[in-house]
């Protein structure tokens, strides 16, 4: 998108210097907000990940105590397991339904318009309600079979999967029939005059052309299924649990960010500080992983 | 036209910024002090802002009522401690809870409201000998009974002594529940808003057994159970997910209305407590076709128990309070349980105040339980406040349970007690390690 339509004035003089002059003042709401909202209350929690506290204010120092208590963590490990497995499996498949979707939609088929809207509707609601919702589907459909979501691992892994399908799809649709539009239209008729079928149209021709919406996709998808919790708690909250024999507990459905969650609130204060230590190295995973993610399909972009 | 519009966008982005920081707290810092209220039970809510409008309208102090959603008590303290205006009083309510937040904790020994207690029962220390919090009220907890249906059923008001007649009676119910137009049990739920009748409070009966065979262990947080009376346990539950309308399978899901059930006529036995009187009231219930029976579960002499009478409302006032405040605090409590009109909605949202002038109870269910009292019965007392990292330990019980009651097999059960016997111990080394 390197098109420059009327460049001389954006760029002229007269009108550059009052925006560069300027531009401190009107930046200043948002930067101001950004640091109290987001800044500060991150190096905060990366201070308070190195100490043991109860509230934020009183904390003693233990260094990186924290930090090995959360490796040593058996559920931590495998919320982490549970959660990358979900991320993968959601990713391929609230993309490849979202494409299909917006392709099926974008081929000038009557009410397109009503369709579009009706798939982004699931988005207007919260995740939490969103979760209850769907928890009474499930457990309405399981009733009959004398069964519920919450006492098997599969079907909360699968209903979980289901629910943030429906959620996604409409709002990853957008984004993908934005990139379909914009494919241009000489580019597509060049490819029918050669020849092209509408499979190889399709390959060749559009998809390397919505590459960004590709690569936006899939970088909303996969941190959103890192990061998921409203759902997760609201849907089955971990349940069901395996119960070792020696007491111990293993939340089988429960994702990374409920684990931090249940361990800064649902254990003894002591572990606050381990849970914080949990919420740390839970940043640098998202964070790497979705940088990564961007960067390779970056590459794969075209230049229109 | 432009300027105008960007120059409202931009303070319009100004004030939203600073509209996060707007304290709700109108309370301005005056010399006699205010007083914040962290209320931990939504029921008691409309009833605890009417007292503190009272106060304010006859005193001038301002007191701000806060009351924590269902559930999120722990997480809204939390917050609220770290704020520059916390929470002057607060419920500091069992052992754990004074090892969390002891040091917030002003001592409250030889204070006007400490004075006025009516009995040294309610009241928690640290390891220092600081006396953390003062209970507030008490309440009792057991199976509730609609004498009239019991009747109806053919069966004397008092004609359940112990676990056989009580089985006797649930299943000869459940069994004509067509003909008579009403089952034994109400629902047993086990999602987040009827679990803890389960895991918390039924529960009792297992832990206080063991805490007589064994006072000693019981004088603190025992490290470990012994498991002895998970039988009796496990014979109740089932007596109550068995006789009842709804099928045991159907439990894990929830959304059952326990109450309503009962208010309506529906089934025979109730499981709750005291402070259900004015809700089962407000739904249209005489005060005079309800009574409270103890867990009979079949441990031996049980004819002789009582209710499960305890408390989990302990006031604390916050030590980190400015001097006004703990002043203004102190004396609002103190005309709490002192003043003749406030104490009267006091106790009739609470039940009983265990305090020297409070207004006397209405509560029926605590009549009950004094009754109990008078005639020679035990008080099983609340062992469950023992429950160590309680959100996390009760979870775990839940989980069990809801696959015992997908498939009750004996392999099941053990899950149960694991989670009930072994889970406790685990979660006592994570709460004191």
């Amino acid at each position: 998108m390197k098109r420059r339509r009327n460049s001389g004035s954006v760029n002229s003089y007269l009108l550059r210097r009052p925006i560069q002059h300027w531009s401190p003042v009107f930046l200043l709401p948002m930067v101001a907000a950004f640091c109290i909202g987001f800044v500060w209350p991150f190096l905060q929690g990366l201070f308070l990940s190195f100490t043991k506290f109860k509230t934020t204010s009183k904390w003693s120092w233990v260094g990186i105590e924290n930090y090995l208590k959360a490796f040593q963590d058996q559920s931590f490990r495998y919320s982490f397991g549970y959660t990358a497995l979900y991320a993968f499996i959601s990713l391929v498949l609230i993309n490849v339904l979202a494409f299909m979707v917006a392709y099926a939609l974008t081929q000038k088929i009557k009410g397109s318009n009503l369709f579009r809207t009706v798939f982004f509707m699931p988005n207007l609601i919260g995740g939490i309600v969103l979760g209850y919702i769907w928890s009474m589907i499930f457990d309405g459909l399981l009733s009959a079979y004398s069964t519920s979501i919450l006492t098997n691992t599969t079907w909360g892994f699968w209903g979980l999967i289901i629910l943030m399908c429906w959620q996604q799809i409409g709002y990853m649709m957008i984004i993908y029939i934005a990139g379909l539009q914009a494919v241009p239209e000489d580019m597509l008729e060049a490819a029918k005059i050669d020849g092209a079928n509408r499979w190889q149209t399709l390959i060749k021709v559009t998809i390397p052309n919505i590459m960004p919406s590709i690569t936006i996709c899939m970088f909303l998808t996969l941190t959103n299924g890192f990061k998921l919790f409203d759902q997760n708690l609201a849907l089955t909250g971990g349940l069901p649990y395996i119960i070792n024999p020696d007491g111990t507990t293993v939340h089988t459905t429960e994702m990374l960010a409920l684990n931090i969650y249940n361990t800064f609130y649902g254990q003894n204060v002591n572990s606050r500080g381990v849970a914080q230590a949990k919420a740390v190295l839970f940043f640098i995973l998202v964070a790497t992983i979705g940088l990564l993610q961007l960067r390779s399909t970056r590459k794969k972009e075209v230049q229109q | 036209m432009k300027k105008t519009l960007a120059i409202l966008l931009a303070l319009v982005m100004v004030v939203t910024l600073f509209a996060g920081c707007n304290n709700n707290n109108p309370a301005p810092e005056t010399k006699t002090g205010s007083v914040f209220w962290l209320n931990f039970k939504p029921e008691s809510d409309e009833a605890l802002k009417k007292l503190a409008a009272m106060y304010t309208e006859e005193t001038g102090v301002p007191v701000e009522i806060l009351t924590a959603a269902s559930g999120t008590y722990n997480e809204t303290l939390t917050a609220e401690m770290d704020k520059s205006n916390p929470p002057t009083l607060f419920v500091v309510g069992n052992q754990a809870a004074v090892s969390t937040w002891g040091e917030y904790c002003y001592d409250l020994t030889g204070t006007d409201i400490a004075n006025e207690l009516n009995t040294d029962a309610y009241m928690l220390y640290d390891e220092n000998g600081k006396l953390c919090s003062i209970g507030y009220c008490y309440e009792c907890y057991g199976i509730i009974v609609n004498t009239k249906l019991l009747q109806e059923a053919g069966y004397a008001a008092d004609y359940i002594t112990n676990f056989a007649t009580l089985k006797e009676v649930a299943e000869d119910v459940h069994a004509r529940a067509n003909e008579l137009g009403f089952d034994a049990f109400t629902s047993s739920g086990m999602d987040g808003s009827s679990s803890w009748r389960f895991t918390g409070h039924l529960i009792n009966l297992e832990y206080y057994y063991e805490s007589v065979d064994n006072p000693e262990a019981w004088k603190s947080c025992p490290a470990e159970l012994t498991g002895a009376y998970m039988d009796n346990y496990r014979a109740l539950y089932d007596l109550m997910v068995v006789n009842s309308a709804t099928d045991r399978t159907a439990l894990a899901n929830g959304g059952f209305d326990a109450g309503a059930e009962f208010a309506d006529g529906k089934a025979l036995f109730y499981v709750n407590g005291s402070w259900e009187a004015s809700g089962l009231a407000d739904k249209g219930m005489n005060a005079d076709d309800l009574a409270m029976i103890p867990y009979y579960c079949g441990v031996e002499g049980e004819e002789k128990a009582g209710l499960n009478c305890g408390t989990e409302n302990y006031w604390a006032v916050n030590a980190e309070a400015s001097e006004e405040n703990i002043k203004a605090t102190l004396d609002f409590m103190k005309w709490v349980v002192t003043d003749p009109e406030a104490s009267r909605i006091a106790v009739d949202t609470f039940g009983v105040m265990p305090y020297k002038s409070a207004a006397e109870s209405t509560n029926a269910f605590l009549a009950d339980a004094n009754d109990y009292l008078a005639n020679g019965c035990y008080n099983m007392w609340w062992a469950t406040n023992y429950q160590p990292n309680v959100d996390a330990y009760r979870a775990a019980v839940v989980s069990a349970l809801n696959t015992y009651n997908a498939d009750p097999t004996d392999a099941n059960w053990a899950t149960v007690v694991t989670a009930f016997i072994d889970g406790w111990s685990v979660q006592y080394k994570a709460a004191n390690g």
